[in-house]
């Protein structure tokens, strides 16, 4: 009862005020807490010659993807949406966003919910510039999603769905609706040693490396810059 | 694929390292960079503002001059940059639409010439930012509207070949074409005032009779006033009967609003005259007689200010409807709460909700006319909530229609004093061209007077002569020569030219003429190039084309070097007689005519070539055999 009543003078008193501001005619008033949301967060890279060190990249090629990025987040760190956007800019048939969920938890190596320059770019230099074990390593990790250290058919599924999701509507042969699902059975017994229902990384790593095509895939990453 | 986002592409591809371990085909060979250059820095020199920007920033749009290969057509070798002869401040935007993907348009630029500097660096105006856009499309329109108004100006312009039908039309649609139609306009104007003005003083009292009330003029002098109507409804009918003659699409016409005013401001009339004094139906003819007011609608084609009412209130009708429509909500909602209030209060009028319609609509307008007055408490203060309220309601789209109105007067405003600066303007760029036309007449002449005084070795003259003309107006002056040497005619003056029409038609047989059957000119509008065998037949007609005596006269400097029969060609505006049998003149000091000494008033003629004038007149001679084989025709001559 007395909760109704604290209800009823917190209504009342909203009114009052609101007649009170309609007879001043103040009833627009910029509230102070939008002035906060205009000071917006302004991240900076830590140095070229750091990043030279943590990376293996040179150093015109780090100025040419620092001068992509800042065009596209002024302020120096993405955020999902816009990561997202971006990401959806090079597919535009399908439904990029759970993918380029995926690769942000990937490139978001500190869980703060952006990535800044470093992120981005260490995350680069080990797709484009490390070894084939790194790579191996880097898509292990982009695939366990809870990051416990194996992969476990959900969360194969997940990833393979949002996969095909990229590809959209219009595909040929038609899109079935268990796809991705036959697809994780394949990835499974092929990765699956022990046959436990999860892949480690130890065993993702071996078998990769004893298939062909993926070996040779791995090598379409040198060139890419 | 946004181009803005092409620097994330390595990214894109580097997220493909996911797909990898799980697909069961091999992967596709990645395209080959075949030359792995790095991004290099490209100066554009933009009027001598240089701006510096990456390679890579102009390639996002291929489609532009910058983007693609076009732009090598700029390139300057020598300072290793692209050049380009435009405006750098609107430069400014076309570069900055590169950097940002978005395209702004400036308010300070004039927008057609933004227009075509977009078009030059081959940008659609259609992507310009949502931010600058309205601006862009408002100032488009504006500037298309202005452009309209020239347009319609342009089509005054006589064309030469109307028939009296399109003349008529003309004539009544635009009435300052010509006198006719002025009289016309104003007739019509006077008689419209003469029936309005009859129209109302029919009806006031004029004078009483001894037996009875004051009766109305119209009845006292019934005959007068029905002459008086007959002559208006004449000449209205005639004026109406002409304009759909001279419609050139009737059915338009008659659909057109100006013209059901005419039907409806003659019809009672009509009615009337068919009408006998049927008792029923007089009743009815007396109402028609109502719509004889709408005579005073004719007006509208005389006064432009009525017509800029009406087309401002056609422009404004949704602002018109939205206050009608509020109106009457407002109407109804207080004429029921005024009705329910004042229902317990004795001998109230108001007697129903419509009777309490009356009571509103002057309340809201603020008529108050006091027939109608609350008498309870709770009516006299909705009373008075209902007038606050109609204030309100009637003065939130007035000034919309009032903007609309005082920008299409503006406008109109504007578009009269354009026409009248237009002639000024016009006569002021007229006058600037035939500068340039006689530029290169004068530099036939001098060029002319050249050769005259090489022959003559006077070297004095000479040098006076030679003025240096640039190099371009040099080819310029050469285009044309070549263009006169192609069609076979030449350049003229105005006034030699209409000289050369009257000479022509005045021109009597003489001797002389009976052998040029070669020559022909062609003069006044028709330039047909027919050969006209013989100049007798060729007078007959008052569109002569032939010249031959102003051809004669005008005969240029015939210079004859030695034997040379086709002379013709060293003097460019030589009558072109190649006969061989011609007065031999010999190159040095002999008898060198030129066209100056024959023209009765060479009034644009340089005072040198006076000074040449030999004494003798124009050889003309009869012996002038028309052994010309060219068709080249002397028009006129210096």
């Amino acid at each position: 009862m007395s909760h109704c009543r604290k209800r009823c003078k917190r209504q009342l008193t909203k009114v009052a005020r609101y007649f009170y501001r309609f007879l001043t005619g103040t009833l627009t008033q910029d509230s102070i807490e939008d002035d906060f949301e205009l000071s917006t967060v302004c991240h900076r890279p830590e140095g070229l010659e750091k990043l030279q060190e943590q990376t293996k990249f040179t150093k015109k090629e780090l100025q040419v993807l620092y001068r992509g990025f800042k065009n596209e987040c002024p302020s120096g760190v993405v955020n999902e949406d816009t990561f997202k956007v971006i990401y959806s800019q090079f597919f535009p048939q399908g439904d990029s966003s759970t993918y380029a969920h995926f690769l942000f938890e990937a490139f978001d190596t500190n869980k703060n919910g952006s990535v800044s320059f470093e992120d981005f770019v260490i995350g680069l230099s080990i797709i484009l510039r490390g070894t084939i074990n790194d790579r191996l390593n880097w898509a292990f990790n982009l695939y366990d999603l809870n990051k416990d250290g194996c992969i476990t058919k959900e969360e194969m599924l997940d990833i393979m769905k949002s996969i095909y999701d990229m590809m959209g509507k219009y595909t040929y042969p038609c899109m079935q609706e268990d796809a991705p699902r036959e697809h994780v059975e394949t990835f499974f017994q092929k990765m699956d040693r022990n046959n436990d229902g999860v892949v480690t990384i130890d065993e993702f790593i071996e078998s990769c490396q004893k298939d062909e095509n993926i070996m040779q895939s791995m090598q379409l990453f040198d060139n890419v810059i | 694929m946004a181009t803005g986002v092409a620097a994330w592409l390595p990214f894109a591809r580097a997220a493909a390292i996911g797909w990898m371990p799980v697909a069961n085909c091999p992967m596709p060979p990645a395209p080959r960079e075949h030359s792995k250059k790095q991004d290099e820095l490209i100066i554009l020199n933009v009027s001598g503002r240089r701006f510096q920007t990456w390679r890579t920033t102009l390639d996002r749009y291929p489609d532009t001059l910058l983007g693609s290969t076009e732009k090598e057509f700029f390139y300057n070798e020598e300072t290793k940059e692209y050049f380009f002869d435009r405006d750098p401040d609107a430069f400014r935007s076309v570069l900055n639409f590169y950097r940002t993907g978005k395209l702004h348009y400036p308010r300070y630029e004039c927008i057609s010439a933004f227009d075509e500097e977009l078009a030059f660096f081959g940008i659609i105006p259609e992507i310009i930012g949502d931010c600058c856009y309205e601006e862009y499309k408002d100032r488009k329109r504006e500037n298309a509207e202005r452009l309209m108004d020239d347009q319609e100006e342009n089509k005054d312009s006589k064309l030469p070949n109307m028939n009296f039908r399109e003349t008529m039309w003309r004539a009544f649609e635009n009435p300052h074409t010509s006198t006719m139609a002025l009289v016309f306009y104003y007739v019509t104007g006077f008689f419209i005032a003469v029936s309005v003005i009859t129209n109302v003083v029919e009806t006031v009292p004029c004078g009483s009779t001894p037996n009875q009330k004051d009766v109305p003029c119209g009845e006292r002098y019934t005959v007068a006033f029905f002459c008086m109507d007959t002559a208006c409804v004449m000449i209205f009918t005639v004026e109406y009967l002409l304009r759909l003659f001279a419609a050139p699409s009737r059915y338009r016409f008659m659909r057109s609003v100006m013209s059901i005013i005419d039907v409806v401001a003659i019809l009672p009339y009509y009615i009337g005259l068919v009408m006998t004094n049927n008792e029923d139906v007089s009743g009815a003819f007396v109402t028609l007689r109502v719509f004889r007011v709408f005579r005073i609608f004719k007006f509208s084609r005389h006064s432009q200010g009525l017509r800029i009412l009406g087309y401002t209130l056609k422009s404004c009708a949704s602002e018109l409807g939205f206050l009608l429509f509020s109106l009457t909500m407002a109407i109804i909602i207080f004429a029921t709460v005024m009705f329910y209030a004042e229902k317990g209060s004795s001998s109230s009028k108001f007697t129903s909700i419509p009777a309490s319609f009356w009571y509103t609509i002057v309340t809201m307008t603020t008529l108050g006319y006091g027939d109608m007055v609350p008498k309870t408490i709770a009516g006299k203060i909705f009373g008075s909530i209902c007038s606050l309220s109609g204030v309100l309601v009637i003065a939130l789209p007035v000034p919309v229609i009032v903007s609309n109105f005082s920008r299409i007067y503006h406008q109109n405003q504007r578009a009269d004093k354009r026409r009248a600066q237009k002639k000024a303007r016009l006569a002021r760029i007229r006058i600037a061209k035939k500068g340039s036309s006689n530029a290169y007449l004068q530099s036939k002449r001098n060029g002319l007077l050249n050769e005259l005084l090489d022959l003559t070795g006077s070297e004095e003259e000479e040098q006076h002569m030679n003025k240096t003309s640039s190099l371009l107006e040099s080819q310029h002056h050469h285009l044309l020569h070549c263009l006169e040497k192609t069609t076979a005619h030449e350049f003229v003056d105005e006034q030699l030219f209409e000289q050369n029409c009257i000479e022509g038609a005045q021109f009597s047989r003489s001797p002389s003429l009976s052998s040029q059957e070669g020559f022909t000119g062609t003069c006044c509008t028709h330039r047909s190039r027919k050969r006209i065998p013989l100049p007798n037949a060729s007078l007959s007609t008052t569109h002569t084309h032939t010249h031959t005596q102003g051809l004669q006269e005008l005969s240029a400097i015939h210079i004859q070097c030695g034997d040379q029969p086709s002379l013709s060609t060293s003097s460019r505006s030589s009558l072109n007689m190649k006969s061989s049998e011609r007065s031999r003149i010999n190159c040095r000091g002999q008898q060198i005519t030129t066209a100056v000494i024959s023209l009765p008033s060479p009034t644009n003629f340089p005072p040198d070539g006076d000074g040449h004038s030999p004494a003798n007149p124009i050889p003309a001679p009869p012996t002038i055999n028309t052994t010309t084989s060219s068709n080249i025709v002397k028009v006129s001559a210096l």
